[in-house]
């Protein structure tokens, strides 16, 4: 009857926990625009990267579709911690800023596939290499689609004919 | 009324997966009984159900079953809630125990080899038949007993595990060897090993969502067994299986997991059928934090 008992509080405290937790609140992703205070000694994990792992070039690169897929594998296992946009939040730095834009693709990848394990982020190494490779070229993508939008931002017209220009 | 108190953790489940909406979608080994070196992420919870079917000569077959709920402390500390529970047909149903599992990575960054040490405490019957890890001379016979006798015998037991895993090219190569204590006085060491390999049906990612794309799926084989005890190390009067394995990792955020094992030797059961599905929240860690007035 005492496990009988212990069971039913353990459960009803969950229970009510579950219900709790599925009140509304505001998610963990933040826009690009975002601003999360991350100490900037963060990005010199990148650095740590050996100087043969830095010399890798993303076999992906020329590859137009690699970094439409790197964008859905970095919405499914980035996002909650670096944000929808890449543009930082509670858990994880902006992806956006100069430190990541101006490194190696392969010290990138090389960040990706040890994480930073004591100081939160994950090894990514479960992840196939292509698909580290994929989320390397999402992640260098995000360089130009910043610098498009501030074309837009700065010259709508110019921008407006760039996109009217035949492919 | 044990049926009742295993019934709760379902309960819990299924309503917990319902009313939280902030999932991540998992990349989960296909690996039942086999440990990986991958840790749950940190701050996230992972909830789980899986349930072993097998075979039992000499008395009745039975389906048992339990319950994980799996947290990310830290990237190199996984802590993880078991509750287990068995139905054998013909006799009854039981609550058989719990388990309270930790993993922890030693090193910071990947290398060839990675080690995870695992220190779990048992406190479970001799009517546990989870079969989630095969030590010392765990045999088919000792399982044929009635759940009233199998019941009586109560296990406190300390069980440590050396995870050793390496990814190459895709694969997933791991090893794990047990070693067992039984934390009464006269029950000596014991010994198991648990070795799988696996891998993605495909390696890249597709640029579309989709449910059926290769890389969704991941298949491999696992093999576990018992290496006796301290008194009689070896292979004599132990039990050993073979199971392939498959996951099957869906965009909607759950996982399902089936593994067909067989028995390689008289000692083990002829078959086990394993199948579990589970789901990842992300940031439960905040939630609870939140929940608490913390982390504003």
């Amino acid at each position: 009857m005492k496990t009988f008992a212990t069971a039913i509080s353990v459960s009803a405290c969950l229970l009510a926990l579950s219900v709790a937790l599925a009140k509304p609140r505001e998610s963990g992703k933040q826009s690009s625009g975002a601003t999360h205070n991350f100490d900037p000694a963060v990005y010199a994990e990148l650095q740590k990267a050996p100087g043969k792992a830095r010399a890798k070039q993303n076999p992906l690169a020329n590859d137009p579709e690699a970094a439409v897929a790197g964008g859905i594998l970095f919405e499914q296992h980035c996002a909650d911690c670096h944000g929808e946009k890449a543009g930082g939040a509670k858990r994880g730095p902006s992806l956006r800023v100069e430190q990541v834009q101006n490194a190696e693709p392969g010290a990138i990848f090389w960040l990706l596939t040890n994480g930073v394990v004591r100081k939160g982020m994950p090894v990514w190494s479960k992840l196939p290499e292509p698909q580290r490779w994929q989320l390397v070229s999402f992640i260098k993508s995000l360089s130009a689609s910043a610098a498009k939008t501030e074309t837009e931002q700065a010259d709508p017209e110019t921008a407006l004919a760039a996109q009217s220009k035949p492919q | 009324m044990p049926i009742r108190t295993l019934l709760f953790p379902a309960v819990f489940f299924i309503l917990l997966s319902f009313f939280v909406t902030h999932l991540s979608r998992a990349q989960e080994s296909p690996y039942i009984v086999t440990y990986d070196h991958y840790l749950e992420e940190p701050g996230n919870l992972e909830i789980e159900y899986f349930s072993t079917f097998g075979t039992q000569r000499g008395g009745n077959n039975f389906h048992a079953y339990w319950a994980e709920f799996e947290y990310g402390v830290k990237a190199w500390w996984t802590t993880e809630f078991y509750v287990d529970g068995q139905t054998t047909f013909g006799d009854s149903t039981l609550f058989t125990g719990f388990r309270w599992e930790n993993r922890l990575r030693p090193l910071k960054r990947e290398h060839f080899i990675n080690p995870v040490i695992y220190i779990e405490y048992e406190n479970t019957s001799g009517a546990d038949k989870i079969l989630k890890e095969v030590e010392g001379h765990d045999v088919e016979s000792d399982y044929a007993a009635p759940n009233s006798v199998l019941r009586k015998e109560q296990d406190h037991e300390l069980e440590t595990k050396l995870l050793l895993s390496s990814t190459f090219k895709g694969w997933n190569f791991a090893e794990n060897t047990i070693v067992t204590k039984n934390l009464s006085p006269s029950n000596p060491w014991e010994f198991g090993y648990a070795i799988g390999a696996s891998r993605p049906l495909g390696l890249k990612a597709s640029a579309k969502r989709c449910s059926f794309c290769p890389q969704n799926f991941i298949a491999g084989v696992e093999m576990y067994g018992g290496l006796g005890d301290k008194q009689s190390f070896g292979l004599h009067d132990t039990s050993h299986y073979v199971a392939p394995v498959l996951a099957w990792n869906l965009p909607s955020d759950w996982t399902l997991r089936l593994s067909a094992g067989f028995g390689l030797n008289d000692n083990s059961h002829r078959f086990l059928f394993r199948w579990g599905v589970s789901r990842e929240i992300t940031g439960f860690g905040e939630m609870v934090g939140r929940l608490f007035g913390g982390h504003k």
